[in-house]
């Protein structure tokens, strides 16, 4: 991401030109059409909670969807305001030591053209770098909903994304993005495979395991229960929801609307979300006997993580090789977390976690110019600093206030028990199985 | 005056419907149960993992009739079930009726039903 500023930042260096002061020069409208492409990139993340939201709440029971709504509305609020609070000075400190930094609470516009056309040489103004960021940002706390969805209780929950997305996501977002040690030593992760994705799956990880499974999900003689999702055309709009902001995602990550960066990206971004579903057919149809909806969409999304890292470095023959094997590396940790015994209803740790580690480690594969060692550097380094924040938060909570709801709640659904409220008032379901 | 409850497979629902107009039987009511007999138990998969279904998508079909059309009804009910000789097609409850009314003109008894 920061290379590419910095070639854009070199072009427009003779060009100190500020909107609006005289005639506009060739400069200013680049400039333009860089900021606009930013802002759009901007409302294609957002639109990717939407998205997360809808998948989530396909993908779980009917008596908990109100509750699996409620917490990704929450997220996205949390995420935004915390990242003007302190977020976003402390993922970009500007100069610091590499590993802690921090700019300073709240965010602030530099005075003149310094927050205009010099703030990115001409990619973008301050504040769309600040809204583009403030969207990745509620994203990995949202990964960690759906893992523990149906258990957790809402108050811890809340808790934990709001320390997770305000502390641990940024601090260890300046270690790539904001030009700290990983970055210094030639780390690569274009659009997040590691920062985002895997930094959310970590905590989904170990929420996971905290929180333990659902009622009835594992048997006492170790037999493995499906608990069914209760509505597939509902995952599925949500997994088109994801696709569609994920071009903002990683086309948006260009950090300008460099023709020839942006469109290369659309093309791995796309080839790999596509045979990441033919890789999850394959093997699910294959491993099941029968093939999954549910496992084609969490392919299309394990291919979309797994480009992410390196879809501007990443030829397009070989983002199909990395969607295609994400596809098929989704379903196999699908299936093999369930003999786990980690329970994980929509499958975040499988697309997110180790998608995003298959993503990450392509980069070192897949481009001469970058370490596979680096790589995995890196990777190790993002697992032990997120699964000791997670493990410390959600430690502290379950001993504290509690992860768990009661048993009784857990039967009678999280819409009642959180919330006194149905999803479905006036629908007939069928609660009993 | 006899009610017939009869607990049908629900693909049968639209064949067992022409039966009984044929037979000049027009009022029923139809709704969405769920069931376990004698059939074996049906495979699912959700997530690469198989599971058990033991209480199956049933239709439970309830025709009040005069004593008259009681056998029609019967027929119309198991000449279709009949075609296919699996298990767990389901049963025909026949029950009597003490009293029916008509709501919107307050008729009774076999008026009524008719």
């Amino acid at each position: 991401m920061k290379k590419i500023r910095l070639l854009v930042g070199l072009y427009f260096m003779s060009f100190s030109v500020l909107l609006a002061n005289g005639e506009p020069t060739a400069a200013d409208a680049i400039f333009t059409v860089n900021n606009t492409w930013m802002l759009v990139a901007t409302f294609l993340v957002f639109i990717m909670h939407l998205g997360f939201a809808s998948l989530e709440a396909g993908l779980t029971q009917s008596k908990n969807t109100v509750n699996i709504l409620f917490k990704n509305v929450s997220i996205i609020a949390i995420g935004i305001l915390t990242y003007a609070v302190c977020g976003f000075n402390l993922m970009y400190p500007g100069e610091f030591n590499g590993y802690f930094g921090f700019a300073g609470f709240g965010i602030t516009n530099p005075i003149g053209s310094a927050g205009l056309i010099d703030y990115a040489g001409g990619a973008y103004t301050y504040f769309t770098d600040f809204i583009f960021q403030a969207m990745f940002a509620a994203t990995a706390a949202t990964i960690v909903s759906g893992a523990v969805a149906e258990r957790i209780k809402l108050s811890s929950f809340l808790i934990f994304s709001t320390v997770y997305v305000a502390i641990i996501y940024p601090v260890s977002g300046s270690w790539k993005w904001g030009a700290g040690w990983l970055d210094q030593l030639g780390f690569y992760d274009f659009a997040g495979s590691t920062l985002v994705h895997s930094v959310g799956g970590w905590a989904a990880l170990v929420g996971a395991i905290l929180v333990g499974s659902r009622l009835g999900k594992y048997g006492q003689n170790g037999q493995i229960k499906p608990i069914l999702g209760h509505n597939m055309p509902l995952a599925t709009i949500g997994v088109f929801l994801l696709w569609f902001g994920w071009y903002g995602f990683n086309g948006g990550s260009v950090l300008s609307a460099d023709p020839g960066g942006v469109s290369l990206v659309f093309v791995t971004t796309t080839l790999a979300a596509a045979a990441g579903v033919i890789g999850a057919m394959i093997t699910s149809w294959y491993v099941s006997k029968k093939p999954d909806l549910s496992m084609i969409l969490n392919g299309s999304l394990a291919g979309l993580v797994g480009i992410t890292a390196g879809a501007d470095v990443i030829s397009p023959m070989n983002s199909v090789l990395v969607g295609f094997i994400a596809g098929i590396i989704v379903v196999l940790s699908v299936i093999q977390l369930d003999k786990l015994k980690i329970d994980d209803p929509v499958g975040a740790i499988s697309v997110h976690l180790v998608c995003g580690i298959w993503g990450t480690l392509a980069v070192g594969i897949f481009s001469a110019a970058h370490s596979l060692y680096v790589q995995a550097l890196g990777v190790v380094a993002y697992g032990i600093f997120c699964l000791i924040g997670s493990i410390l938060i959600f430690t502290i909570l379950k001993y504290s206030i509690g992860l768990r709801v009661s048993e009784d709640e857990e039967i009678i659904g999280l819409d009642i028990g959180e919330h006194d409220m149905e999803s479905y008032a006036g629908f007939q379901i069928f609660t009993v199985e | 005056m006899k009610l017939i409850i009869a607990i049908i497979q629900p693909e049968e629902l639209p064949a067992i419907k022409e039966e009984l107009l044929k037979r000049n039987i027009y009022k029923f009511t139809v709704t969405n149960a769920r069931g376990q007999g004698k059939e074996i138990p049906v495979q699912e998969v959700y997530r690469g993992i198989s599971h058990e279904i033991t209480l199956l998508k049933k239709v439970r079909l309830e025709i009040a009739v005069n004593d008259e059309f009681v056998d029609a009804v019967i027929e119309a009910v198991t000449i279709v079930a009949k075609k296919d000789g699996d298990k767990g097609r389901g049963k025909i409850f026949v029950l009597p009726i003490e009293e029916c009314i008509r709501i919107r003109t307050g008729e009774t008894g076999k008026e009524a039903i008719g």
